[in-house]
């Protein structure tokens, strides 16, 4: 009894918890820090070959606008194409990201290498371990969107037309955004089958990103009034038009407040539906 | 009120209160039809105790661990480990377990030492505190030349070193070792349980599962037999083996069985034979160990077709196809 556990005795429950969380957010830095090559390219290439293919390269081909067909779209909506994708790429760099660092790893750990285990027997309850895998995928996310920007700015031949005249509701559609990846990763990685990994790109990340108003803005879709409607179960969507109207204000966008309830929604949704397929996978 | 629970002292008649307290538990995988996996287990380990739980695959001995290491909710009964009820406080008493489950869990992504030194910081150490934690225990457990090393690259034996220290690292009461030596080769076995053995030193309580009943009877002070869920019988290797009623086994193969309750008979007759029982092929005679036994039942048995004789000691092998019938392999 006497051994040394004092370090561990003398603090509380509270104390302890801390402890292990921080402790396993250490951990993930410190291992992201050791990938952080990998990691920037997987985070950058697809924001910029995107913008280099279609706000650079389209541009230049002869006959564009016959080649470029989202140029019309964009000239209608009240800005180029560039101005259209700062978003939604950023969107898509938010939700990846979140993929990318919980559910792949996850169905990794629960399948193959069962790594989880020693984070899940930390002095710290599940959902804990769970909530800390959102919060440090959150960070990550934060930094794809971040990335976006500087691409954005150098890569198009057109300028984009971005400016932020709201701080707080660009803030809280960012961590709100952020966190709501990290759940839908945790999420995905709890239901997913080590085999099954590769449907999720067809099923799950290809559609809700085609699907997510991250290439056009949600209210060009008038004219498709059916899609415009089913779209909105697509928590992407969400993610594209609050960037949209904190970043980009003069594209039209959903209404602000619309947006961050229905952030908070699928953010509560995904969380509960993660952590629960969470503790299913570790308690028996 | 939480932390009121974590002080409860354990109600016992056990002169030391027992650090690892299981009442009544039963675990019932539902499904159709109902999988019943642990089926009223009770059993009580003191502290510094080196514990087995021997029994087949599927005798419920992984489920009475994951219960006690909170990574299972039983259907009824209660775990105690270190006074702490788990299923209740399951985030505060994983500090005073340490876990070694079957399959190796090393953070792939760590080396030796980080896998270490991490787990040490999930536990609340400072960064001072783990790295010298670490240092220590990659002396202690030969580790050194593979602190860099990550967990891809060494052999189970050694990955199986690696999660022990790594378990014991935040100074757990008592350590759970889930089938330690499945999949290691002999000699690995036997460094494995030099460093169990050498747990002992820590003050650290351990309790293990395990098939090989050369493992239960080298390594644990007392052992429970498990089987369907249930403990048969509990007692120190020695005792369990003297129950089997010889210290000397004769195991007769015969060219036929027909006549082999005449031969019995007439076994049972001889001095220092304790016992005689049928086996597959013939009949297997526990005996005392005694000068001219041997030749006795040779010649008693030639008469019947002798094909083959086995001599043995009792293992706790012996003990478990006495009480149920079947090997522990089966």
């Amino acid at each position: 009894m006497a051994v040394a556990i004092e370090s561990s005795k003398a603090v509380g429950r509270r104390g302890t918890y801390t402890r292990a969380f921080f402790g396993l957010m250490l951990r993930d830095l410190f291992v992201l820090r050791r990938e952080i090559f990998p990691f920037l390219i997987r985070i950058g290439m697809n924001p910029l070959l995107f913008l280099f293919v279609f706000t650079y390269v389209m541009p230049h081909m002869s006959g564009s606008a016959a080649m470029n067909p989202t140029a019309n779209m964009a000239a209608t909506g009240g800005g180029n194409f560039g101005t259209v994708l700062l978003p939604g790429l950023m969107a898509v760099a938010i939700m990846f990201s979140g993929i990318a660092a919980v559910a792949f790893p996850l169905v990794q750990e629960f399948g193959v290498t069962r790594e989880i285990d020693d984070r899940v027997m930390c002095p710290l309850p599940i959902a804990a371990v769970a909530a800390e895998k959102i919060v440090f995928s959150s960070l990550q996310s934060i930094v794809a969107a971040a990335l976006v920007f500087p691409l954005a700015y150098y890569i198009p031949s057109t300028p984009v037309a971005a400016h932020v005249s709201n701080w707080p509701f660009l803030i809280a559609v960012l961590i709100l955004s952020s966190l709501l990846a990290g759940a839908l990763g945790l999420t995905i990685g709890t239901f997913v089958q080590p085999k099954q990994i590769g449907l999720v790109f067809g099923v799950v990340v290809v559609p809700i990103t085609f699907l997510g108003c991250v290439y056009y803005p949600w209210a060009a879709l008038g004219h498709l009034r059916w899609l415009q409607i089913g779209v909105l179960v697509n928590p992407i969507v969400y993610i594209s038009e609050g960037l949209r109207a904190a970043l980009t204000p003069t594209m039209g966008h959903m209404p602000d407040w619309g947006i961050l309830v229905a952030l908070v929604f699928f953010l509560a949704l995904l969380t509960w539906l993660g952590m629960r397929g969470f503790r299913r996978r570790v308690v028996s | 009120m939480a932390d009121a629970g974590l002080h409860t002292p354990v109600e016992s008649g056990l002169v030391s209160e027992p650090i690892v307290d299981i009442r009544g538990l039963r675990k019932v995988y539902p499904g159709k039809p109902p999988v019943t996996a642990v089926d009223g287990i009770d059993l009580q380990v003191a502290p510094g105790e080196l514990y087995g739980l021997l029994g087949p695959n599927g005798a419920g001995k992984t489920t009475t661990i994951s219960i006690a290491t909170t990574r299972a909710v039983p259907t009824a009964g209660t775990v105690r480990i270190a006074g702490v009820d788990v299923v209740a406080h399951p985030a505060m008493s994983r500090r005073a377990i340490g876990v070694v489950p079957q399959y190796n869990t090393l953070d792939r992504s760590c080396t030796v030492a980080e896998n270490i030194r991490f787990h040490c910081l999930y536990f609340g150490m400072s960064g001072v505190e783990a790295r010298s934690r670490t240092t220590d225990l990659l002396e202690q457990f030969r580790l050194q030349d593979r602190a860099r090393a990550y967990p891809q690259q060494l052999s189970g034996g050694l990955a199986q070193r690696v999660q022990i220290a790594r378990a014991i690292a935040h100074h757990p009461r008592v350590l759970f070792l889930d089938e330690p030596s499945a999949g290691l080769d002999p000699q690995s076995r036997i460094a494995m349980w030099d460093a169990v053995r050498a747990l002992r030193s820590e003050n650290i309580t351990v309790v293990l599962t395990t098939h090989y009943m050369e493992e239960a009877d080298a390594l644990c002070d007392r052992v429970a037999i498990i089987d369907h869920g249930r403990i048969l019988v509990e007692d120190t290797p020695a005792a369990l083996k003297a129950s089997v009623g010889g210290d000397k086994l004769y195991d007769l193969h015969l060219v036929q069985t027909a006549d082999r309750e005449r031969l019995a008979q007439q076994l049972r007759d001889l001095t220092g034979v304790t016992g005689v029982e049928p086996t597959m092929d013939g009949l297997r005679v526990l005996a005392q160990a005694r000068e001219g036994l041997l030749p006795q039942v040779i010649t008693a048995a030639n008469a019947y077709g002798l094909r083959d004789v086995a001599t043995a000691e009792p293992t706790l092998e012996t003990v478990f196809i006495r009480l149920t019938g079947r090997d522990l392999r089966e």
